[in-house]
């Protein structure tokens, strides 16, 4: 043997695949992993330690590695802390080992080592303590620095990721021999099947063992399995894909790594998905993660897990060593000797710590029954152990792997995340999925503790089969081959007592000195534990460290590992991107859009728009020349106070009730009394919640006896249909009332204006007469417009001038703007946005969602007789408190400032002259705040302290954030035309 | 969560918005004499139990049915959907 | 006939198509909408007068029926929408009103939907809404949510959808069905 790679494995050697790890090139073969290909170029070294700036190399071949962790791809594309183990091989790829300067092999952090008496578990909690102004100045920096992971690029993530749903009757979490068994009986029974496995091979373990199926080998079995489920419709194979987390009633969270494996995802397409998967039944089948035993220099490049060797050597064809030495309490670590040794790998040395250990026979091994590694020796990797032989003498043994196995810990991770407990099993030396599983969950195969492949492949059937029954459907006969039945023989041993650092948690660098000062620091159960070491709470959740940790608490408290009790597993099961649970909601995507009927032309006449919740409204036109907002918006407020203006408002909620007890309803529902509102009539109505504040407002027409059109302010149109629907069924299931929302059906422009009316009847057909006799402030009428369009007409201002507000067809608000605009030409027509639509309603003195803000009452508003105690409508009752009525509650008023050079802004809070601003002298705020162009002076409309009784006043608004302090006189929030003469012309 | 909406079948609970109490339905009459102390055991005393809950669901991106949901607030385990409009009617609210 | 030109839902003058793979996405607007809702106790009187002007029976949750010119699925309880040609009948509700009578109350729905017709694989549904495909089978009416939208699934055939949104937000949801066909396609 001259290299690393062995014969056979599961890779491509057809193919070569080049690839650069920190700068130098190397090549390997489809099927490897980064991890593999890596050994097999002899890299043994992949990276740093946590804390200590250990040289670390791969303990583990699979997701649970704590140690192999690079930064993948470079650029905007780099992924930091991917585990090496899992990282699928392609052309071109590029990685970099992290937290290491200024290279891997000569770091100079790792001075941390030499401090480690320094830097025990508690360090930072005892350490950096005073002066508390230096937390987050001065240490936070510095320990964020040296202690570390893979730094993010900075830049912007180019690819997309996507979400999607699926639905299946059962959900199988794992493709080893248990999950396939499980897949087959009921693919074959006809159920729909999600297979689900986080590896790019489906097999599990069937791909690392060497052990035969019936006739096959076990790869060979799994690529047959795999085969038929893959022609069967009902089944779908999710190969790349990690079951995240189990949620309530059925529903698992899984990633899918689509184009993970690519350099770079095909165009349009995602580069991972995040599954919603809702599913009758899952088994989870996710096999068992084998555990280290600790001893002093236990995280020496070349040290890893028995099972993981023989994973490298079956699968991927790699020798981890030249000379390769074991370490085990248990049979199944001779495996590992045996296949090395079948493939031609020189085995120095078998310790066995079980006194009884029967001999392997290897060729050229000495077999060491009853012994334990005691150290390490190398540097950037393990050159010798040394060993304490059952009779206590102590010796090198040269090697430059060595494989330890201290049993295994089957994966009960999924079956924890709806507060499941494992229980501890002491036949197995490991804990077990609990009877509390989440709903519809079973458990088969090693995730389950049934470790033989014999008992892997039945179990899966077996609860497959019961899932079926629970489903109604029939189990087809088994037909499951020959395999291994190996009993477990296993002696547990979580550590070597001796000098010397022994590490458990390898990522975050917590040994098993750490755990004995939480013990005398009496930090003992589990949880208080966990947060004291900071064990089991890397990247890697502790996968490999979690059991021996507590098992050596349970030692130094004389408890059973049973009294000492586990901490439990949360989603997701292994680390999960941000980008792939933000999905496609990034930048605009993060929410839809709304578009009013006339935005593309607002959008050709060069608008400037604003988002209002999801719509998009024009905030202004500007006019060549015009070099300032402010002065589009006093040009357009002006001229609809002088001309006519036009604004479209279609965003305002519109619901259509209907049904013989329509006006009843409508009556409920609003404080003040629309039982008696005319047909053809208009009305202002206020809408309370049942504690007496206010909801929502809006204008509601009655175009017959039994039909009305209310509007809710555009905020509020979702939750105002919400609550009518409440009503309707939850409150009033007997009044005969139907609703349906029509916001988006109709196109509506206010036409507001002194010439709005000479505007309309140019457009109006003959026919309609909208004369102010014929049609008085808030008419309102179901017409014909430009030849034949119906319409509705509603004679409503928000303005305070003459003013109509038109609805049509939403295909046809287009072609209606353009219309009105081009017949208004002469009339001074004018567009206006939502700017000036403020401006105007603040001069009139109206209200709006700045005024309603869930924490006002009819009577702050100066509405408080509105509200009808003639009959029973929602909030009326409890409005009525004393507390929202007292004498010093709050009044809107408008306020107008002395110096009309001075500037007035929203949120400002109001205090008497020379008062200090502070809380205890607060008398309220300001809600809204415009530079009249009327007025030719800053107004504002507040909530003041009994503000109606002080009219004629001076007090301040102070705004502490821009340092604004000004005098402003209290006024009636009517600045313009409070007796009504304008809107009633 | 899922949902089993009586007509529809099961949904996912991101269809649905939440109100709370199902109690809500129960609104005392306004013009009573004792109506402010009513409305304010209606609105601000709920019980808060650890396990059977019946509670308020709106299917608002689905069919707008309010819902009656029956749920165990330790386990989430959903017992038993009905309409809110039927419960209501059951409980003899009317006009 | 008005003297107005309409626009379409997405805000062009001429319907939409994009083809992407085997997936097509048309805008569509020529149907007239109209929604019935029955009235207190006339849910017979609102079938029958239904079956009297369409010739359908109107259907149960969750279904659609197609005969004729019009089209009906089910939007609530004792809730559907009524869809017949535009061209045929562009004031839907002077169509339906006198026929239902007050046994329904009727709303012009017509233009608070904008309408996308598709032909896809039903595979396509899983990049945009948590419904399960084995319930929408042909002649079912969804109602769900697609990326924050409230939408009405049409399945007419084995690859023949309508997803219907409003109006409003057209765009966001033609982009929607957009991205997921390039994802899946």
């Amino acid at each position: 043997m001259s290299g690393y790679r062995l014969q056979g494995g599961q890779i491509d050697r057809t193919r070569t695949l080049p690839f650069r790890f920190d700068g130098r090139s190397h090549s390997g073969h489809p099927g490897d992993t980064l991890a593999s290909a890596l050994l097999a170029n002899g890299v043994r070294l992949m990276g740093r330690s946590f804390k200590y700036h250990r040289p670390r190399g791969v303990l583990t071949a699979g997701s649970e590695e704590p140690n192999a962790l690079v930064t993948l791809r470079s650029g905007a594309r780099a992924e930091p802390n991917t585990r090496a183990t899992v990282a699928e091989l392609f052309d071109g790829l590029e990685a970099t080992s992290q937290n290491r300067w200024p290279s891997l092999a000569f770091d100079a952090m790792g001075v941390n080592d030499w401090l480690a008496p320094f830097l025990s578990a508690g360090f930072y909690y005892k350490t950096f303590m005073w002066p508390a102004a230096f937390w987050e100045r001065v240490y936070e920096p510095i320990i964020r620095r040296a202690a570390g992971l893979g730094a993010l690029s900075g830049q912007d993530d180019p690819d997309d990721y996507d979400k999607g749903f699926l639905h299946c009757d059962l959900l199988v979490i794992g493709a080893g021999p248990a999950g396939l068994s499980a897949a087959l009986t009921a693919g074959r029974a006809g159920a729909r099947v999600i297979l689900a496995d986080e590896d790019f091979r489906m097999g599990g373990r069937l791909n690392a063992e060497s052990f035969a199926l019936g006739e096959m080998r076990g790869a060979e079995w799994a690529a047959q399995a795999v085969a038929e489920l893959a022609s069967l419709d009902n089944v779908r194979l999710m190969p790349r894909t990690t079951v995240i987390g189990a949620f309530d009633h059925g529903v698992y969270g899984a990633v899918e790594r689509v184009a993970d494996h690519l350099p770079i995802p095909p165009e349009g397409k995602p580069r991972q998905i995040l599954w919603r998967i809702t599913t009758a039944r899952t088994l989870l089948c996710a096999g068992a993660t084998e555990r280290p035993v600790a001893f002093a220099d236990n995280d020496r490049p070349g040290i890893m897990l028995a099972g993981a060797m023989r994973a490298y050597a079956n699968r991927w064809a790699v020798a981890p060593g030249k000379r390769v030495a074991l370490f085990v309490n248990n049979d199944d670590g001779l495996r590992t000797a045996q296949d090395l040794a079948a493939q031609g790998v020189r085995v120095s040395a078998i310790i066995d710590s079980r006194p009884y250990a029967p001999d392997p026979g290897i060729p050229g091994a000495r077999h060491l029954p009853g012994a334990l590694v005691i150290g390490s020796a190398g540097r950037l990797g393990l050159d010798t152990i040394t060993v304490r032989t059952a009779q206590g003498r102590e010796f090198r043994i040269d090697a430059d792997a060595l494989g330890v196995s201290g049993g295994w810990n089957p994966n009960v991770h999924l079956t924890c995340h709806q507060r499941g407990r494992p229980v501890w099993d002491d036949a197995l030396a490991a804990f077990v999925p609990g009877a509390d599983l989440p709903g519809g969950m079973a458990v088969a195969g090693a995730a389950a503790g049934v470790f033989s492949t014999h008992g892997a492949l039945q179990s899966g059937h077996a609860a497959a089969a019961r899932a079926l029954e629970d489903l109604g459907r029939s189990a087809p006969a088994p037909t499951l081959p020959q395999a291994e039945d190996t009993p477990i023989d296993l002696r547990p041993l979580w550590h070597v007592p001796g000098k010397g650092r022994a590490w458990l948690d390898f990522q975050n660098d917590v040994t098993v000195k750490d755990i004995k000062l939480a013990h005398q620091e009496n930090f003992r159960s589990v949880e208080h534990m966990k947060r004291y070491t900071t064990l089991g709470m890397a990247t890697d959740q502790g996968k490999t460290s979690n059991l021996p940790a507590l098992a050596i608490m349970a030692e130094l408290t004389g408890k059973t590992i049973a009294e000492t009790g586990t901490t439990i597993f949360r989603p997701p099961y292994t680390p999960v991107s941000l980008g792939v649970l933000a999905g496609r909601a990034r930048g605009k995507d993060f929410k839809p859009t709304r578009l009013t009927p006339t935005h593309h032309w607002a959008k050709a006449r060069g608008a400037v728009f604003v988002e209002a919740g999801l719509w998009l409204r024009a905030q202004y036109f500007p006019r060549p020349g015009e070099t300032h907002w402010r002065e589009t918006v006093d040009r357009e407020v002006l001229a609809v106070r002088a001309a006519v203006g036009l604004c479209d408002v279609t965003t305002l909620g519109k619901i259509d009730i209907q049904g013989r007890d329509a006006a009843e309803f409508v009556n409920r529902v609003y404080a003040n009394g629309f039982a008696k509102l005319a047909v053809g009539r208009v009305r202002y109505g206020l809408m309370l919640r049942e504690d007496g504040f206010l909801m929502d407002d809006g204008t509601t027409a009655r175009l017959a006896e039994d039909h009305f059109v209310m509007t809710t302010t555009t905020a509020n149109a979702g939750p105002v249909y919400r609550h009518l629907e409440f009503a309707r069924q939850c409150l009033w299931p007997g009044l005969d009332v139907q609703l349906i929302s029509t916001t988006d059906a109709w196109a509506q422009i206010a036409v507001a204006g002194p010439r709005s009316r000479t505007l309309l009847q140019r457009v109006v057909d003959p026919g309609h007469d909208i004369s102010n006799a014929a049609f008085p402030f808030m008419a309102c009428a179901e017409i014909t417009i430009c030849g034949g369009l119906r319409a509705r007409l509603f004679r409503i201002s928000f303005s305070g001038e003459l003013a109509y507000e038109i609805a049509v067809p939403a295909r046809y608000g287009h072609a209606l703007m353009e219309r009105l605009m081009e017949k208004g030409a002469d009339l001074g027509v004018t567009p206006y946005g939502t700017e000036a639509l403020g401006v105007l309603r603040i001069e009139k003195g109206h209200a709006t969602a700045n005024e309603l803000n869930g924490q006002t009452t009819a009577r702050d508003l100066g509405m408080g007789r509105m509200v009808s105690d003639k009959k029973d409508s929602i909030g009326a009752v409890l409005s009525r408190r004393e507390g929202m009525n007292r004498e010093d509650g709050l009044h809107l008023v408008g306020l107008r400032a002395l110096n009309t050079g001075s500037r007035l802004a929203a949120g400002s809070h109001l205090l008497e002259r020379g008062a200090d601003a502070v809380a205890a002298n607060d008398l309220g705020w300001v809600t809204s705040a415009c530079w009249s162009p009327h007025l030719e002076a800053p107004i504002a409309l507040a909530f003041l302290k009994s503000g109606a009784a002080r009219m004629g006043e001076t007090v301040r608004a102070v705004n502490l954030l821009s340092g604004q302090d000004t005098a402003v006189e209290i006024v009636s929030p009517h600045f313009i035309d409070p007796e009504g003469e304008r809107l009633r012309a | 969560m899922i949902i089993n909406h009586p007509l529809l079948g099961p949904r996912d609970a991101q269809e649905f918005t939440y109100l709370g109490d199902a109690t809500l339905i129960d609104r005392p009459d306004g013009m009573a004499d004792a109506a402010p102390e009513a409305f304010h055991d209606y609105l601000h005393l709920r019980d808060n139990p650890a396990g059977t809950h019946r509670e308020l669901w709106y299917h608002e991106g689905g069919d707008r049915s309010w819902l009656v949901v029956t749920r165990d607030t330790r386990t989430h385990e959903i017992t038993r959907v009905d309409l809110a409009r039927d419960v209501a009617l059951q409980r003899g609210r009317g006009a | 006939m008005p003297d107005l030109t309409p626009i379409t839902p997405l805000g062009g003058s001429s319907l939409r198509t994009d083809t992407i793979g085997a997936i097509s996405i048309a805008e569509a607007d020529d149907w007239a909408l109209a929604s019935v809702a029955a009235r207190a106790g006339q849910l017979e009187d609102t079938l029958t007068r239904a079956r009297k002007l369409t010739g359908l029976d109107l259907p149960g949750p969750g279904g659609l029926v197609a005969g004729g010119d019009w089209r009906a699925w089910w939007m609530a309880p004792e809730a559907w929408m009524l869809a017949t040609p535009l061209s045929a009948s562009e004031d839907i509700v002077a169509a339906v009103k006198p026929a239902l009578g007050d046994a329904a109350s009727i709303t012009e729905q017509t233009d608070a939907w904008a309408r996308f017709d598709i032909t896809a694989p039903v595979g396509f549904l899983e990049r945009l809404c948590n419904v399960d495909p084995a319930r929408v089978t042909p002649g079912t009416a969804t109602r769900t949510v697609m990326e924050h939208m409230g939408v009405v699934v049409l399945r007419h055939g084995d690859q023949a959808f309508s997803v219907l949104g409003v109006r409003s937000s057209a765009g966001s949801l033609h982009h929607a069905l957009l991205t997921a066909a390039r994802a899946v396609a």
